[in-house]
This record gives C-alpha cells, structure tokens and sequence, in this order.
C-alpha cells in the first residue's frame, strides 16, 4: 500500500491509499481525481493521463520509457517531471508520492 | 449542394459498434451508410488501441483493436454497408414526414428513415497545442491538417510535433516553402525510420531547420501569424512565422452532436433500455456515447445494444410488417441473406 496525493489544478489535494501493482491513473480514477481523463483506459496510447511528479520523486518513479515518452508528445505542457500516470506502477517506495495534474488533458 | 443519399439507416460513427449494428439490421434487411471522420473504420480500436490487445469480447480470448475491426468488417461484408470517411456529421434534422437528414461537413446530405449514433466518446479532433491566443490564428495561418498546399507556398512554416504527421508534412511542403522549421520537445521521433533520415538529410543541408523546445507565444495580426516564439533549452527567441501546422494527435470531442436537440446527460445521450432510443423517436444511441441505469462502457454492451436497437429500428423503417425472429443457425432466410446458403 502507498499514498499518494493528487493536487489538481486549482491545489486542491486528493488523498488515496493505492495498491501495490496498480497504476497511479488507476487510482485517479477510482478516486473521482477531477482532470485525468484516461481516455485509452490504460493502454498507453492517448496521454489523457498526464501528471507532472513532484521533483522529490521523480528519481523514485523514474524515468518515462520509450512507448511512453512517444505518447507524451501528444501531452499538453509537458515539462521534465511529466509522466503517463497509467505507466507509474504502485509499490512500497511509492508511500507518499505527491503527483500534480496539468490543467487539461488535451 | 449535391444529391441527397436515400438509406434505411445512418449510422454515425464506424467504431466497433457501429459496425456491428450494419451486421444486426442487415439481418433484418435494413441498408446501412456509415459516416466516420476517421480516415478508416474502427473508431478507437483503430485510432487508439490498433496494436493493443483486448481480452472481454465473447470467444476471443486475445484480440487487437486492428483485427477485431478486420473481423467486424469481415462479418458485416455480406450487406455490403457504404462509407464515408473523413467527414463529421454536422447537422441531423428531422423532415416533415418523419424521416432524417443528415448533413456532413463535406456538404453531402443523406436522408433516413433511422439514425443511430455510434460515435463513442465523441469525434476524434486535432488537439490544440498550450500556446496562449492560438484561437486568433486557427483556420488563417494556424492549421491542424494540410488541404491545400497552395496555401502554404511561399511561406515561412513551422511544424510542430515529433510523429509521421508532423514529419510527412515537413518533407511535403519543405520544396513549395520559402522557409521550414520544424519543433520538437525532444531529438527522437516517433515516425517511419526513413522520414527521420530524410529530414535529418534537408536540416544538415540547410533546407529546413529543426529546433529542440516548444512554442511559447504567437505574434501577428488578424489572424495573420508573423512570428512564434520557441522557448528552447537556451530560452526564448522568435523566428518569422506565417504558417503554423502542429501535430499533436487527436482528442475526442462530442462535437455538434450537443446541437441535434437530444436531452444530454454529461455529454452522453440517456436512452430508453428497451430500445436504445434517444429522446427523440428513431434516432438511436448506442455504444459508449449512450447512458442508462447500470451503463458499462464495454464493446459488448454495444454489441447486445445494437441487437435490440435494431427491432425498434425495423419497426419504424417497415411500419405494420410482422417482425420475425430468427436464428442465423438455422434460419435458412437468414442464411440466404449472408450469402452462406
């Protein structure tokens, strides 16, 4: 089990408690996190998903592979600490993580 | 305006639903024209998911978006539905003797005794890229596809985006442009192979040139682009702009269909359980674009929606006929009509 805390464009902060092996979308999702649209459902191929990872955990949740990092050339604003938050996969280390969703999807 | 298409049916959308509904009403003898602004059939197992697969559609244990359009496609083959891609319906009006028309952006009118929207989560649109005041430009210097090279010769273009699109039309336009610039957040492209190595070939002889960062700001005058500023790792500079094409994919977007004088629930159309009609008698939703008691967004639910859409259908298109059901095991007639007896 990890938090992980949502803060959606307008700072408001969305508390969860997520399940080791499922996404951070999944999560949004099942959480009612205004702003993650998931469009694809979790396939990696619509970048509906987007979240900017608090730069304290960026190294934890790594870096964006190469499927992924195609998709988020079709993000909107994507910056450095942007990530796919359907490819951010839950676990221990996870406990804590802050993710902030843009201001749109698309 | 060109002549107007007679049809039992429109379907609005050619999505795996909707295809599937051209199998159900063919068994009942109803002609289908489908009308898609994707550029080929299965809706966002086509646009989104092609390659990913798919594991709760009955009997397939595994199956892509791109087979199990070729399979629907196979399937509904037999009544031979007519397409028409590229194009958004904009306008659904009801005549004065209860049948339809519908109207496409590519100006074609289709008149119908029934329409079923199929158009899942709305019509796949260009997405628009974070530059403030981008509006202003759109449909006068800022374009999200090419329909006319005329209009980009001799000009200064810049081309956003990193996929086929982007390096396709940088490739086509680069010998009419009197300058080409391409933007990328990042130096690898996710294109054909041989696009990246020609582009990369026309940058180091100078033809186009290609900038690392994002388009931060436009500058211009009604409507008439004249720079962009590209914000790079080194910050900003502006460079001379006329023509200005992202490509960032497609976003889906309900579209006209808010304008069709349908009751809408959080853009989605409530419709009758029974039938999967919409508030209006014999216009039909089904598929993820329809909303009742208990709704599951699931190609399966489309599939069994189109089924019982259809006897409400045939009772409208063929008023007082007996409506015989049968099964396509054993049902010689129906067999007939798949052309397998």
């Amino acid at each position: 089990m990890a938090k992980i805390t949502f803060v959606t464009h307008d700072g408001a902060r969305i508390e969860t408690n997520a399940e080791n092996g499922s996404t951070v979308m999944e999560n949004a999702i099942r959480n009612a996190v205004p702003g993650i649209d998931a469009e694809c459902g979790g396939a990696c191929a619509c970048a509906t998903c987007h979240v900017y990872v608090d730069e304290e955990w960026t190294s934890t949740t790594g870096e964006p592979e190469a499927m992924e990092e195609d998709m988020l050339d079709f993000a909107y604003d994507v910056r450095p600490n942007s990530r796919l938050s359907c490819q951010i996969r839950v676990s221990d280390e996870l406990d804590g993580l802050v993710v902030q969703v843009p201001e749109r999807q698309a | 305006m060109s002549e107007i298409i007679k049809t039992d049916v429109v379907i609005i959308g050619a999505g795996p639903v909707g295809l599937f509904a051209v199998f159900e009403l063919g068994l009942y003898d109803l002609k289908c024209h489908l009308i898609d602004i994707l550029d080929r059939p299965g809706g966002q197992c086509a646009e989104l998911y092609p390659e990913k697969p798919i594991y709760d559609i009955p009997a397939w244990p595994i199956i892509s978006g791109h087979d199990l359009t070729e399979k629907l496609m196979e399937q509904i083959k037999p009544f031979a539905p007519q397409f028409h891609f590229n194009r958004m319906v904009t306008k659904l009006e009801r005549q004065a003797d209860g049948s339809f028309h519908v109207e496409t952006d590519e100006a074609e009118v289709f008149e119908a005794k029934v329409v079923v929207i199929a158009a899942g989560g709305g019509s796949f649109q260009p997405k628009r890229p974070p530059v403030p005041g981008i509006e202003a430009y759109e449909g006068k210097s800022v374009f999200y596809s090419v329909r006319r090279m005329e209009e980009f010769c001799d000009q200064d273009i810049l081309i956003v985006g990193g996929g086929d699109s982007a390096l396709d039309w940088a490739l086509n336009l680069q010998p009419i442009a009197r300058s080409l610039t391409v933007v990328h957040r990042r130096a690898e492209f996710r294109a054909a192979p041989d696009s990246v190595k020609k582009m990369f070939e026309l940058v180091e002889s100078g033809s186009v040139r290609f900038e690392l960062g994002q388009v931060s700001g436009l500058k211009g005058e009604d409507g008439q682009l004249t720079h962009a500023t590209i914000k790079g790792t080194e910050g900003e500079t502006d460079i001379p702009v006329t023509r200005l094409l992202p490509f960032f994919g497609l976003t889906m977007k309900l579209g006209p269909i808010a304008d069709w004088g349908l009751n809408l629930h959080e853009n989605l159309i409530p419709v009758s359980v029974e039938t999967f009609e919409t508030s209006e008698p014999g216009i039909f939703a089904i598929g993820d674009i329809n909303t009742y008691p208990g709704k599951l967004k699931l190609i399966l639910s489309g599939f069994h929606e189109a089924a019982l859409m259809t006897q409400a259908a045939k009772h409208i298109v063929s008023p007082g006929e007996r409506i015989v059901f049968q099964y396509t095991t054993s049902s010689t007639s129906l067999q007939k009509k798949l052309g397998v007896n």
